[in-house]
């Protein structure tokens, strides 16, 4: 008995473990490097992984549809990616036309139609390759890689006409007829930012322009989030006891631990946001420093909150927004379809739900959603590698996206905010550990390149093994039935 | 007027030249239990596939006669025209989301969605499927549906996990959840079923019956449809052999109408064989985990010489035992060839023991599509006895096309030549082709699984009489499973059939029809009076 009871146990943790390896591994390698290396310091590693966050965070969403209607992981985003791309490339091209976050907002009004059309075609070719959707993905996003670069390289230019230098142009000599697009231009630098020199920089342009309509102390927002997340926990806790039906579950050391987290960082943001609150107060009178520790006589805990850039708080809300309507599409007719199809396309089918269309709107909304993520994602940036910026896109998301706890079959918006902090803290300490490692920063570039890979491979092994595992246990003598 | 809820009136189907409902004709009463009964190909499930107008009836030309439901012809062209008429089938296979809740399933396609104004908003804006559900609702709906069955299991539980039992409730949970339903199919419900959980299912479908809902009860236990059933149809060779009362007839009765007399027919002229008493082959307590095939603790002791069949009707295990000696799946239990214990699932050691297998999945683990006759006729002797090789072990031309075209020629194998590819060949020589694998591995026990399935008249003649010649004048050991018993009968000198992962009881050739079918149906209880 005792001999059974021990071996369950430790057969739990070790499912546990096997469960939660991938996430493991990044938190322990996250640790490692804050421990080797000794240029991080709070604020900059804040700022590095909220900047990457936000940069990251609708590709990263653009993902959970898909695993819902159980067409996997899909790489193909890019293709959405280059939707984006398409509508930022026409934008800025006609920049003096449409300056500034006008100009940003038609380049979201632009990409929509184009990654409808494109999402259809992915679609359409998932469901041709039905069972290997997540190869065809792969292979769809290389494919329309080539589609794009004829396109950008030269049909603009050979079939579409071109402003002979102007400087989203390849540069040719006088009287050669002008072809192609550039291989790196900028989005142009907004409002507050402009310099005057350069490229666009006599209007206002792109870059940070969503970013920087309202931004807000970063200790405020935190202390927002957390007020919110507190009262959501609370709000959702009195919803389960009050529901049991709800089908709903939470072990009572769960909210105890997630309360505990919730308080310490609402503790924190009130005394923080406290601190700034006063010396801002201090500075208002004294309007031409614009930084704290040119103060007399402030504590370094103060200098270094405020050394954290301010909070986007439009990017923040474009996320959130895009979170809560995937929750909420979950819960209608048409998610429950998704999940439907995606448990069983044959059991959903014989009860009359359109698998295929229903499998095509799934990647419609993630192609379109991968579009928008690319348009924020270089705003963010401010500067465009045109041919190469999106080609990492699929693996950086999917990696993100696995680290955070999902599968192939599974994902949800905790996973892809989870994937997103741990994943982006990997990429930031990689030069640290690549240093300690092998005394050369740039080893830190492969770490990066090996821990993608590596989490997307390990995550994909191990969901294929337990699929398999699961499907043998019918041939075996001694399970059921 | 009528006072039937369904009527079938002269439905008669073909696929193509093969005709497998041959003008049945029956009706079935409101509120009443009415149990379908017939061996494998009898024409049940094509029946019901025409019931539910399933797209396999229309895309082969549709059914000849008419479907009457209360009194008026109507056309099912599809499941949901079906549904719509309040028709409910039950499945072999469950139709249930593992990864959702009993409620989720019960009204899966047929959510409720919640009216409120955000709905009205954003279907409008987006279309219809994006309005919420209503969990709440759905809930208790599925709550209501679970209660008239008594099934006191909370409706937010997961599929995943449930004893099958229970997935067979939310299965009919789900069709009496529909409005307006009239009749509900089971087929073989209580297959999977625990004898506790085939008991509350019965007590389940009286209550369903009672409340004015016609049930088809699909099944081959004798005794539960004599227990619930209150009348009985009968099907053979897609004929309608009888529909009866079922407080009229009696099992025996009934095993005998769905077996036939054919049994007897064309058994040659029995030259009252004498059998060796030495046990060629013994197995005792033979576990085989083949799906839909389980075997489930089988004993059988095969004489030298002999021919011993193993029938019974489809997924009760018959196929599972040749395919577990043979190592194809995992089994476990002892077998003893010639006296010797043989080491289960070495596929190898068992041939080069001199045991052979023809197996059912002809095309799948048979033969070598791809290849030619030759090479399939030879690879097993030259892999397992080295023969067909030249003194540098490369494959000894010219002995394999002697040794094929004398095959071909023996077995009447039609073919363009011995390099012709399997693949291109008819059902029934490919069959012959895998005989005659078999044979060139000069087997003492040759196990044969289904082997004339699938195959013309003149090319079946052909092997049963090879098979009958291997035992006669070789003295060869054949072990013959098949799903018709009027060959294995024409053959075979014993025969066991095998039910429910058992052997039910063994019969000689000549026994009366309804013991083979009391046998299928898993009535064991007559024994006493076949010994007498």
């Amino acid at each position: 008995m005792i001999n059974n009871d021990s071996i369950s146990v430790g057969g739990k943790l070790r499912a546990f473990l096997l469960d939660k390896i991938v996430m493991i591994v990044f938190l322990g390698f996250v640790v490692f490097g804050f421990i080797v290396s000794d240029t991080f310091t709070p604020s900059s590693f804040t700022n590095d992984i909220v900047t990457r966050f936000f940069r990251n965070g609708v590709l990263v969403l653009a993902l959970i549809v898909p695993v819902m209607a159980g067409l996997g992981l899909n790489f193909g985003i890019v293709v959405g990616a280059l939707a984006g791309m398409l509508a930022i490339v026409f934008v800025r091209y006609h920049y003096t036309l449409f300056p500034g976050i006008g100009g940003l907002l038609l380049c979201f009004a632009i990409a929509t139609p184009i990654a409808i059309l494109f999402g259809f075609l992915t679609g359409k070719l998932y469901n041709k390759t039905r069972g290997q959707e997540m190869v065809a993905s792969l292979i769809v996003a290389f494919f329309a890689d080539g589609v794009y670069q004829l396109f950008l390289l030269f049909v603009v230019g050979g079939i579409i006409p071109v402003r002979w230098g102007h400087r989203m142009i390849n540069p040719v000599a006088e009287g050669v007829r002008p072809m192609g697009i550039r291989s790196s231009f900028e989005m142009g630098l907004p409002a507050g930012e402009m310099t005057g020199r350069g490229f666009g920089d006599e209007l206002p342009g792109m870059a940070r322009a969503l970013n920087n309509l309202w931004r807000i102390e970063f200790v405020y927002a935190l202390l927002a989030v957390a007020i919110a997340a507190f009262a959501f926990l609370v709000i959702r806790r009195v919803y389960m006891k009050k529901n049991p039906a709800s089908g709903m579950r939470e072990p009572l050391w769960q909210f105890c631990v997630k309360s505990a987290i919730c308080g310490a960082v609402l503790l924190f943001a009130i005394y923080s946001s406290g601190v700034i609150y006063y010396w801002y107060n201090v500075l208002a009178n004294t309007p031409d420093i614009n930084r704290l520790d040119h103060l007399p006589g402030i504590s370094n805990f103060a200098v270094e909150i405020s050394r954290i850039d301010r909070f986007p708080v439009v990017t923040g809300m474009v996320i959130a927004a895009i979170g809560l309507f995937i929750v909420y599409f979950s819960k209608t007719k048409l998610g429950q379809d998704c999940r439907s199809v995606g448990q069983s396309q044959q059991i959903a089918n014989v009860s009359g739900i359109n698998v295929d269309r229903t499998r095509i709107i799934a990647t419609i909304i993630s192609t379109v959603l991968a579009a928008w993520g690319m348009i924020i994602f270089l705003q963010d940036m401010g500067h465009v590698s045109t041919y190469t910026v999106y080609r990492n896109i699929g693996f950086f998301s999917v990696a993100a996206i696995l680290v955070g706890g999902a599968t192939a079959a599974k994902a949800s918006v905790k996973n892809a905010m989870l994937g997103l902090v741990l994943f982006h803290a990997m990429f930031i300490v990689s030069p640290a550990v690549g240093m300690f490692l092998f005394d050369d920063g740039n080893a830190g570039e492969y770490m990066r390149t090996f821990m993608v890979y590596g989490v997307i491979g390990v995550s994909l092994g191990l969901y294929v093994w337990k699929a398999l595992k699961a499907s043998k246990a019918k041939f075996r003598l001694d399970d059921a039935p | 007027m009528s006072q039937n809820l369904l009527e079938f009136k002269s439905v008669s189907k073909s696929y193509a030249d093969n005709q497998v409902l041959k003008d049945v004709s029956f009706d079935i009463r409101p509120g009443e239990i009415h149990a379908l009964l017939g061996e494998n190909g009898a024409g049940k499930s094509t029946l019901m596939n025409i019931l539910f107008g399933m797209p396999v009836i229309h895309s082969t030309g549709g059914y000849e006669g008419a479907v009457e439901l209360e009194g008026e012809k109507v056309e099912i062209k599809s499941p949901f025209d079906a549904m719509a008429l309040g028709i409910g089938m039950v499945h072999q296979e469950f139709m249930l989301i593992p990864g959702f809740t009993i409620a989720e399933n019960i009204k899966l396609n047929r959510e409720i969605e919640k009216k409120n104004m955000l709905n009205s908003i954003s279907s409008r804006l987006f279309g219809k499927r994006m309005k919420t559900l209503d969990f709440k609702q759905m809930n208790k709906d599925a709550r209501a549906a679970l209660d008239r069955l008594e099934m006191n299991i909370e409706e937010f539980t997961f599929v995943a996990g449930l004893p099958i039992g229970y997935m067979q409730f939310v299965e009919i949970a789900r069709e009496i959840d529909k409005t307006g339903l009239k009749l509900l199919v089971l087929d073989e419900p209580t297959a999977v079923l625990t004898e506790s959980e085939a008991d509350s299912l019965l007590s389940a479908m009286r209550i369903i019956a009672a409340g004015g809902i016609s049930i088809v009860f699909i099944s081959h236990r004798l005794n539960e449809i004599t227990a619930v059933a209150d009348r009985v149809t009968i099907l053979r060779d897609g004929e309608l052999v009888v529909t009866k009362d079922v407080k009229d007839t009696n099992a025996l009765e009934i095993a005998e109408y769905m077996v036939g007399r054919k049994v007897s027919i064309e058994r040659a002229s029995d030259e009252a064989r004498k059998l060796d008493d030495e046990i060629m082959l013994s197995i005792k307590d033979l576990h085989v985990a083949m799906p839909n095939e389980r075997v489930k603790g089988v004993n059988l002791e095969v004489r030298k010489g002999e021919i011993f069949g193993i029938g019974g009707l489809a997924g009760q295990g018959k196929l599972g035992i040749a395919n577990g000696i043979m190592g194809i799946y995992e089994s476990r239990g002892d077998v003893f060839l010639d006296g010797k214990q043989m080491a289960l699932g070495k596929t190898r050691k068992m041939l080069s023991a001199g045991v052979a297998f023809v197996s059912e999945d002809r095309k799948g683990i048979g033969l070598l599509i791809e290849e030619p006759i030759d090479d399939n006729i030879m690879f097993t002797a030259m892999s397992i006895h080295s023969e067909f090789l030249t003194s540098l072990r490369l494959s000894d031309k010219n002995a394999i096309r002697e040794h094929a075209r004398k095959m071909i020629k023996e077995l009447d194998i039609r073919c363009t030549s011995e390099k012709q590819h399997t693949g291109r060949l008819s059902g029934g020589n490919q069959q012959k082709v895998c005989v005659a694998r078999a044979l060139t591995q000069k087997p003492t026990v040759l196990f044969v699984s289904e082997p004339t399935r699938g195959i013309d008249i003149g090319a079946k003649k052909l092997i049963l009489d090879l098979l009958l010649q291997l035992s006669r004048e070789q003295g060869m050991t054949v072990v013959m499973t098949s799903s018709e018993l009027a060959e294995l009968c024409s053959i075979c000198d014993r025969i066991a059939i095998v039910c429910e992962g058992e052997v039910a009881g063994i019969l000689p050739p000549d026994a009366p029809p309804a013991q083979f079918g009391l046998l299928m149906s898993g009535v064991k209880d007559f024994e006493g009076e076949v010994a007498s």
